[in-house]
């Protein structure tokens, strides 16, 4: 099967190098218009098959990877590092990215996919597909060559052949490690997409802003990928790593967050170029920007230019990386100075507050928020340049710089859809802001009557104060989308008769685009109340004997006993403990603690009990060596369950602006299309 | 006192009040022990806050803990401790750059981009709305009447089509 699956990558490889070759000859020469042996059409729909067949290839050694890790076959090295016989299931399918040279076969086979159905769909737009899919022939150029030269995964193990592998890093031997990657990685690929469109037109010279309606499914789709592989991440690194939090401010965490941000940038100026005119050039290098982000993260964690506790696979391949993106950022800059007459917009922008200056501040925001996790992930290797000494940017700089950016961003999320287009009357103001800042100020006296206050026993507590704000501007941010919902649905409840629920659906299927929006806007601030709630995270540590208690929040833990158990995978360790509340017993909780028999490496089983108002946290950190009792951590954290609540929302509201909007009968009233001309080209299109 | 000078004294009490807000701390050893916890790492290579290492038979937490809460209770400040845990381990052991010499940069540039950004934008804004009123201008020399009934169509159609391009 390592034949075969070596094969296979080295089949894709030329079929790749034939796509891009190939498919650049033809569009040169149609561009041209030299004359050739070869029709150029026929040579490009020859490119497009060669990549249609190059997924095939990619496809047939990834499934010969999966074969092998099945079969255990410890021939293969990659095999024999990440996978043992006792592994269940599951989680031998997570072996395919838990090691470098598999997560980038994962890499190349999604961005097959991806190809492949952008390929297959060309009759969409023939010219601007042949130039899309090149230029994806030649990213995928760039991972099968490090697949075959740089990191082969099925490289064949010297010497004798072991009984069993090393096993997967208990850390990834989790449910969400199997979702997790992929999401993640479907996210990262996904944004090739628009960026080859994107310099497809560029370089074609592409009319009009229809390579922007035409990719907007693929942004979405990816954008959804990309925010749920962060989340299920984050969800991971909350229920595994037993710290008691989610987000870590990791290298590799914010490798995965910068393009998210440039991404969502990208999303919101689209609006403003489909319906201005405006910041043609500055879409173009935003998606620029947000794939050659996805390229830095991988960059980031296997050049090991930064420590992180993700690094799980280091290597040379950084190098590769580092002259692809030279090669990517030189081709963008060149395609740019080239065609940059092309992108001439239109500045059309009356007033300072209106919602395209607010477009503007949510773009700049965002991109601040993206430039400071560049910096801070960045500043250590600055750092040992200039002073010839590391230093660690943890989590308190980002807590100190980029909370006030967020919290800035939530105030014009709640702020940018309530300012019409062109200018704002005062008037309008006035009926629009009135209750969004009714609900800030009344949530401001909540908290404070609720002790949830900065200044809490005569002590300033900056967290507290963010928090504070973030709960004040949710509030208001939520009325004024909820107000926009009502006054919406109140018209068409008064036109037709239908209740506000029915009237806000109605509402919606007509507008899924900027419903859908305002629905993932919710979600955003759903999440951001939880991500609030850290502020108020309480903790204890005790060891406990049997029948010993301990006291967090509400709750009063008692050990009851503790038990063992043990599989072929591993031996784990339960300390079972009755949680009371008010003097009654509530539930039961196992903390548990995990060695696996292959590694030996332990592993903590945090467990949780989720309430919307707190999560009750418990782990098992093992026995003192002294006493030979068990040391229990409990955290009480309150509000964590709203940051799952609030990707559940964003994940429906994505869903909504996916599904096309619903016109009502009686606008009937339809621009014609313009006529075909007979005999035209199938690939002429641009200029 | 002139205007100018009385808004300056109002600025200076302004910051001096926030400055004085957020520089008021944790007080008592149990919540200095805590936040000092969470401005250090632990140097075992986990990468995490110390405050936060829980893995089993981590080397280094136990002892750094130890460390910090005999430094607290001889009554050393926050400054002091930061810097004998800097002078044991290294600069890495602080998990946010110092706001002196060159890592001072590293405070600073986000702020500095974030303002210059704002600027550039509050300008480009002003500009072309300067655009925008000259090319009104123009084009109210060169009035162009439309037709009513073009124009009533086009408004039933936005009505009742309720779709105006996203947000």
């Amino acid at each position: 099967m390592a034949a075969f699956g070596s094969f296979a990558l080295l089949i894709a490889l030329a079929l790749a190098a034939y796509n891009f070759l190939a498919g650049a000859l033809a569009l040169r020469l149609i561009a041209t218009g030299q004359p050739a042996r070869v029709s150029p059409e026929r040579l490009a729909d020859t490119a497009r098959r060669a990549g249609i067949s190059g997924f095939l290839a990619v496809t047939a050694a990834a499934f010969a990877l999966v074969w092998s890790v099945f079969t255990n076959d410890f021939s293969i090295t990659y095999i024999m590092e990440h996978s043992n016989r006792a592994l269940p299931a599951a989680y031998k399918f997570a072996a395919l990215w838990s090691g470098q040279e598999g997560s980038l076969l994962l890499w190349a086979w999604l961005l097959g996919t991806y190809g492949f159905v952008l390929r297959l769909t060309h009759k969409t737009d023939v010219k601007l597909y042949a130039y899309a899919g090149t230029i994806l022939a030649g990213v995928q150029v760039f991972f099968l060559l490090i697949l075959n030269f740089a990191a082969p995964p099925f490289a064949l193990l010297r010497g004798a052949i072991p009984d069993d592998g090393n096993g997967l890093n208990p850390l990834l031997q989790y449910p969400e490690m199997v979702i997790h990657p992929p999401m993640l990685y479907l996210g990262y690929v996904g944004f090739s997409v628009p960026f080859a469109f994107a310099l497809a037109a560029l370089i074609m010279r592409y009319p009009g802003e229809k390579w922007i309606k035409i990719t907007r499914v693929w942004t979405l789709v990816t954008w959804l990928f990309l925010t749920a592989g962060i989340f299920l991440g984050m969800h991971w690194a909350y229920a595994v790593l037993g710290w008691g939090g989610y987000w870590g401010w990791d290298p590799v965490e914010n490798a995965s967050f910068m393009p998210w941000l440039t991404g969502t940038a990208f999303m919101h100026s689209v609006m403003m170029q489909e319906k201005k005119g405006m910041m043609k050039s500055w879409n173009v290098w935003l998606i620029f920007s947000t794939f050659l982000l996805t390229l830095l993260g991988t960059l980031l964690t296997r050049a090991g230019l930064v420590s992180s506790v993700h690094a799980f696979a280091q290597s040379s391949i950084g190098t590769w990386f580092m002259v692809f993106m030279g090669i990517v950022l030189a081709v963008c800059i060149f395609a740019y100075v080239l065609n940059r007459d092309h992108l001439r917009s239109e500045q059309q922008l009356e007033s300072l507050v209106s919602r395209e200056s607010s477009f503007l501040f949510n773009n700049l925001v965002l991109l601040t928020a993206c430039f400071v996790i560049l910096w801070g992930t960045l500043f250590p290797v600055l750092s040992e340049y200039v002073e010839g000494s590391k230093v660690t940017v943890g989590a308190p700089f980002y807590n100190r710089v980029a909370v006030p950016i967020g919290l800035f961003l939530l105030f014009l999320t709640g702020v940018g859809p309530l300012l019409p287009w062109r200018a704002t009357s005062l008037k309008s103001i006035k009926r629009n802001f009135v209750l969004p800042v009714v609900a800030l100020w009344a949530t401001v006296i909540v908290c404070f009557a609720a002790g949830a206050n900065p200044w809490k026993g005569g002590q300033f507590s900056t967290g507290n104060f963010y928090a504070l704000v973030a709960f004040a501007l949710s509030a208001s941010v939520l009325t004024a989308i909820v107000s926009e919902f009502l006054r919406g649905a109140g018209v068409i409840a008064k036109q037709t008769g239908r209740n506000v629920a029915a009237a806000t659906w109605v509402l919606t299927r007509r507008n899924t685009r900027r419903y859908g929006g305002y629905i993932i806007h919710i979600g955003v601030v759903i999440v951001v109340v939880g991500l609030a709630g850290a502020a108020f995270n309480t903790t204890n540590e005790q060891e406990l004997g049997l029948h010993d208690r301990m006291s967090i929040g509400p709750y009063t833990l008692e050990q009851v006993g503790a038990t063992q158990d043990s599989n072929d995978n591993y031996n784990s360790e339960y300390a079972m403990l009755d949680v009371y509340k008010g003097g009654q017993k509530q539930f039961q909780m196992t903390p548990e603690k995990r060695v696996y028999l292959v590694s030996q490496q332990p592993q903590t089983m945090v467990a949780i009990h989720s309430l919307p108002t707190w999560d009750l946290y418990v782990v098992y950190e093992g026995t003192n060596p002294d006493t030979g009792q068990p040391i229990v951590k409990a955290f009480l954290n309150p509000l964590v369950g709203w940051i799952w609540a609030g990707l559940a929302i964003m994940i429906f509201g994505t869903f909504i602006a996916l599904v096309p909007a619903v016109t009502p009968q009686t606008a009937a009233l339809r621009v014609p299309a313009p006529a075909v001309v007979p005999g035209e080209p199938a690939l002429k299109g641009g200029d | 006192m002139s205007t100018p000078s009385r808004w300056m004294k109002i600025l200076e009490a302004s910051v001096l009040a926030v400055a004085v807000c957020f520089s008021l701390g944790a007080t008592d050893s149990n919540a200095r022990y805590h936040d000092l916890n969470h401005r250090l790492m632990c140097v075992c290579g986990c990468a995490q806050l110390l405050g936060e290492c829980n893995h089993v038979g981590c080397t280094q937490s136990g002892e750094e803990l130890t460390l910090l809460r005999s430094n607290i209770s001889a009554g050393m400040g926050d400054n002091e401790i930061l810097a004998a845990f800097a002078a044991k381990y290294g600069a890495t052991v602080l998990a946010a750059p110092a706001t002196h010499g060159f890592d001072l940069v590293a405070w600073i540039a986000p702020f500095a981009v974030f303002a210059a950004a704002l600027l550039g934008t509050i300008l480009l804004i002003r500009h072309w709305s300067g655009l925008s009123a000259a090319k009104a201008q123009a084009a109210a020399a060169n009035v162009h009447v439309e037709d009513p009934a073009d124009r009533e169509r086009r408004e039933r159609i936005r009505r009742e089509t309720g779709i105006d391009g996203g947000f």
